[in-house]
């Protein structure tokens, strides 16, 4: 044994155990807790003593000691340098030095080696996990984006930015009835249908261009099969990290069967369900809308069309049958109008209009017209019977700028009314001018419940006189419109539109009551003498419900005799037997006012029927006996008149001729035993007062006495 | 703010990583050849590193065998790292046997290594979450189980806050777990400071920019702040070296080298 002896303390060796702390308790020491530090310096420095003094050397004891140190993580090189220079510093008794600082720093080496390989192994173990789990999550997280994408409801589709379709769920591939690879054969930008929205194909430019990032819109795309499905569309674009624009995804969502209810809706609202035209709102709406913002120069046309005598045939053929022809012509006119671009519809009844958007002048209004009464020319065959069918047209073309859609509406109605008017059948185009009248006679009629109220209205008689002795039998009433822009108006002027308007139920029932109530002041004052009155009954008001209690109240309020009012009816008025007025008409005679035919010979008229009528006489139109001074001595004119008054004669109806204006008329007329006149010859129309003063005349006084001479009632 | 994570980020090999460049200062050799060379230029850069290192590792052991002396059992360990020599759990069995610790970190690779280190120990637990997500952080089952109600917890927060900048707000991280914390509880935070050497610092910040995690140094009146609402144990906000040490002269003639600031705070 070598080495100091026990119990000794050497020096060198203290000297070497007290570095030997300070080493360790130095820079890495300083993080081990003092708990693990201060038996790892006992120990080490124990180890190394033993392998400095024990014989024989036992080498492992330095290794175990180095180990010991890189367990305790004094991985520090500068730490195994320092352990060698300290031990170098306390040689060993022999010459075991170099042996022993060898077998220390092998210790450290190779502990430090199996630390290491043991930690880079731990590490890549680790990392290896990591990636591993992270690989997972990408597995998971792609599962769950690809399980999203193929079980969607939604149609979802990725394309890169030309467009190139690149995949498609299943949802997509069941809209478009198609394969993915079929699908994949796409390009966006062929996918175009006529109805998409105008300003798609604009966003998708700024999109796939990354100008913006989304756009939604509905859209129309055709099936493989053809058939067209309506989506709602949206189109999103996919960055990638620095942003740059890469691809495309659309996601679709099949709507077609909300687009189809919405556009049977939309069908619904604006087209005819008889006829399937376009109907009153939807032509109303493009009117309107062509109206709204119109080219400079731009022009349009309308047609307004009306079958000829449609009534007659719903009436006697019966509404089925009605309807059918008007089926029959919408389908001529949507076939022979749409092809041109024109808009054809049904504005109710049997009108039809015919709207000419972006007209290039009258003739094509014209064109139009035309192609209208050439499509209804041919015959229509229903249920096996043929119906001639014919049309009036009043055309209309103007520059948008020119009028509105109103009064295009009012003028096409006034030039359809004068094609009808002109005879029926043909087209007649828009005529200013005579618009302008048109117009005037409608504001007219439109005035008359004012001028009622105002009293505008007057009342004019003209005598009617016997042939024999020139005795005033009766007056006739006429009615005058004092108009305050257009001066004294007669019946010709206004009673027309009145009659069309309707008007002259009022206006009528006026003319009666004035009437009655100055035969009932003659009648007070000459009894006898007075005069018969005359009114004229217009066609509608005989038809009137209410024209039986409108007499009834009017004879009682005037307390005038019935026998005292005689009412003219025209002879276009002359009803059929079976027409509900013909009672009236009888209820009339029977309450005691009686009646008569006016200008009777102007229409056509079924003398048979003059027999059940209750007249009690005929007027025969001024017309016969003018034309017979204007042409001279005229034969066949007089015969005719002689016809008439003899027929009248058999038939028990006095005569009396309208427009006698000379004596040489008023003889002829007497040897032809016509019973009165009425005319220039024996009186033209007259105020109240000179009719009073002509009674008084006709009475030289005899009866009433001077006092009653002239006086104006 | 919460998303979830579909993919966890930080697997590769090509980015120096910041739990394993700390490895790398401490003599550890969990790490790769890109951790080793910022590692490298680093420390010489700014020689000192691995002292600094040290030192807050030193002050990690210190601060919770201080608070495991106060008889605290439980330990959260936020921006844990890799599991390097002497980890939070054998430091405070030392004094407390029983000892509780949850590790967490963002980095998935740290937290694969932790669970290699912890997989037998069932006082362990190891999560991975983001720190700046603190809500979520604290639904993780294991954190919240470990910061129920009645038991004191020592929440560490070494050498993390300055990965997180400003906009990240870490003020409101800190108060976040605060209110988490059950009454008693302690905060451990230590946090890299300009205060010392301010032009190494900038440099060094500079160096971390290409590492997984930037570095945001701070000084000391906002490292103290991060402290509100605790009440701070002697010696309050101080260098590494100052808290606490084993040995007066431990503390060496120029702590502010050191660049790191800590403090222990109580909840009261």
């Amino acid at each position: 044994m070598s080495g100091p002896p026990a119990g000794r303390v050497d020096p060198a060796a203290v000297r070497f155990r007290d570095s030997w702390s300070r080493l360790l308790r130095d820079g890495h020491g300083t993080v081990v807790s003092p708990a693990i530090l201060g038996p790892l310096v006992y120990r080490t420095a124990e180890l190394l003593a033993r392998a400095h003094g024990e014989d024989p050397f036992d080498a492992s004891l330095a290794e175990q000691a180095g180990a010991l140190l890189v367990d305790a993580q004094f991985t520090d090189p500068v730490v195994l340098a320092r352990a060698v220079a300290l031990l170098q510093q306390w040689p060993p008794a022999d010459d075991r030095g170099p042996a022993l600082t060898g077998a220390f720093a092998a210790g450290w080496s190779a502990a430090l080696r199996d630390r290491t390989l043991r930690e880079q192994e731990a590490t890549r173990l680790a990392v290896d996990l990591a990636r591993r789990g992270a690989e997972r999550a990408l597995y998971a997280s792609e599962a769950r984006f690809r399980a999203m994408f193929e079980r969607a409801a939604v149609g979802i589709g990725f394309a890169d930015l030309e467009g190139n379709v690149l995949t498609v769920n299943s949802a997509l591939q069941e809209m478009f009835g198609a394969t993915v690879e079929e699908l994949r054969h796409l390009n966006i930008a062929t996918m175009v249908h006529p109805q998409d929205a105008p300003r798609i194909w604009e966003m998708y430019r700024d999109l796939i261009g990354g100008k913006r990032e989304q756009f939604q819109c509905d859209k129309p795309y055709y099936r493989q099969d053809g058939e067209v499905i309506w989506t709602h569309l949206t189109v999103s674009l996919i960055r990638d990290e620095d942003g740059t624009p890469r691809y495309q995804v659309a996601m679709l969502e099949d709507i077609t069967d909300q687009h189809r209810l919405q556009e049977r809706l939309r069908y619904q609202a604006t087209h005819d369900p008889l006829t399937g035209l376009w109907n009153r709102t939807a032509f109303f709406e493009r009117l309107e809308a062509l109206f709204a913002d119109p080219e400079p120069e731009a022009r349009f046309g309308l047609c307004s069309v009306d079958l000829d005598g449609f009534k007659n045939i719903n009436d006697s053929l019966g509404h089925a049958t009605g309807d059918q022809l008007l089926s029959s012509v919408a389908d001529r006119l949507h076939s022979s109008l749409a092809p041109l671009g024109h808009m054809v519809a049904r504005l109710g009844g049997d009108e039809f209009i015919v709207l000419l958007e972006n007209c290039r002048g009258q003739q094509e209004g014209i064109a139009a017209a035309q192609t209208v009464l050439a499509a209804l020319a041919p015959p229509f065959l229903i249920d096996g019977q043929q119906l001639a069918v014919r049309a009036s047209v009043g055309v209309v073309e103007q520059p948008l700028s020119a009028t509105t859609p109103g009064a295009a509406m009012r003028s096409a109605d006034l030039t359809l009314y004068r094609a009808k008017s002109e005879g029926r059948g043909r087209w007649t185009l828009f005529d200013s001018r005579r618009n302008a009248v048109a117009v005037s006679q409608y504001a007219m009629s439109m005035r008359i419940p004012m001028a009622l109220d105002r009293g505008e209205f007057f009342l004019e008689y003209q005598p009617l006189c016997t042939l024999d002795d020139g005795a005033m039998v009766a007056v006739e009433a006429l009615v005058r419109w004092r108009h305050p822009e257009l001066g004294v108006l007669g019946p010709e002027e206004f009673i027309a539109t009145a009659e069309d308007s309707g008007l002259i139920i009022p206006l009528g029932r006026w003319v009666l009551g004035k009437a009655c109530h100055q035969a009932a002041r003659w009648s007070a004052r000459f009894g006898a003498a007075a005069p018969r009155m005359n009114v004229n009954l217009a066609v509608r008001q005989a038809r009137n419900a209410e024209l039986i209690a409108d007499i009834d109240r009017i004879l009682q309020e005037s307390a005038l005799e019935p026998g005292k009012l005689q009412l003219e009816i025209t002879e276009s008025a002359m009803l059929g037997p079976r027409d509900p007025a013909l009672q009236a008409l009888r209820e009339l005679v029977g309450m005691g006012v009686s009646l008569t035919v006016d200008d009777f010979g102007t229409g056509w008229s079924n003398l048979a029927y003059l027999r059940t009528l209750p007249v009690a006489g005929l007027k025969i139109a001024g017309a016969f006996v003018s034309d017979l001074h204007s042409a001279g001595e005229d034969p066949l004119g007089w015969r005719i008149i002689g016809g008439m008054v003899s027929l009248a004669h058999q038939l028990g109806l006095t005569v009396t001729a309208e427009g006698v204006e000379t004596a040489a008329d008023a003889d002829r007329l007497r040897s032809m035993g016509c019973d009165c006149a009425q005319g220039w010859h024996y009186g033209r129309p007259a105020r109240p007062g000179d009719i009073t003063r002509r009674i008084v005349e006709a009475a030289g006084g005899t009866r009433r006495g001077p006092d009653g001479a002239g006086r104006d009632t | 703010m919460s998303r979830e994570q579909w993919v966890p980020e930080g697997t590769d090999q090509e980015t120096p990583n910041v739990a394993r460049v700390y490895d790398c200062y401490l003599g550890g050799s969990h790490n790769f050849a890109v951790d080793r060379d910022l590692a490298r230029k680093a420390v010489e850069l700014w020689p000192d590193l691995p002292l600094i290192m040290r030192a807050n590792r030193a002050f990690l052991r210190r601060s919770v065998q201080y608070l495991a002396g106060d008889g605290i059992t439980r330990f959260l360990d936020l921006g844990s790292g890799i599991p390097t020599f002497g980890p939070v759990h054998e430091m405070a069995r030392l004094i407390q046997p029983t000892a509780r610790v949850v590790y967490v970190d963002i980095d998935p690779v740290a937290v694969q290594h932790s669970l290699l280190l912890v997989a037998d120990d069932p006082l362990c637990a190891v999560v991975q979450a983001d720190l700046r997500d603190t809500e979520t952080l604290l639904k993780q089952p294991a954190v919240a189980e470990l910061l129920e109600p009645g038991e004191r917890v020592a929440v560490l927060l070494l050498a993390v806050l300055h990965f997180v900048t400003d906009e990240e707000d870490p003020a409101r991280i800190v108060r976040v777990l605060r209110e988490a914390m059950p009454p008693g509880s302690a905060l451990a935070l230590s946090h890299g400071t300009l205060g010392g050497r301010p032009e190494l610092a900038r440099q060094h910040q500079e160096l971390y920019a290409q590492a997984s995690a930037p570095l945001t140094m701070r000084s000391r009146d906002r490292i103290v702040a991060l402290f509100e609402g605790f009440e701070l144990i002697d010696p309050g906000v101080v260098y590494l070296p100052q808290w606490r040490p084993q040995h007066p002269e431990s503390v060496g003639p120029h702590p502010e080298l050191v660049t790191g600031l800590a403090g222990v705070g109580i909840r009261p």
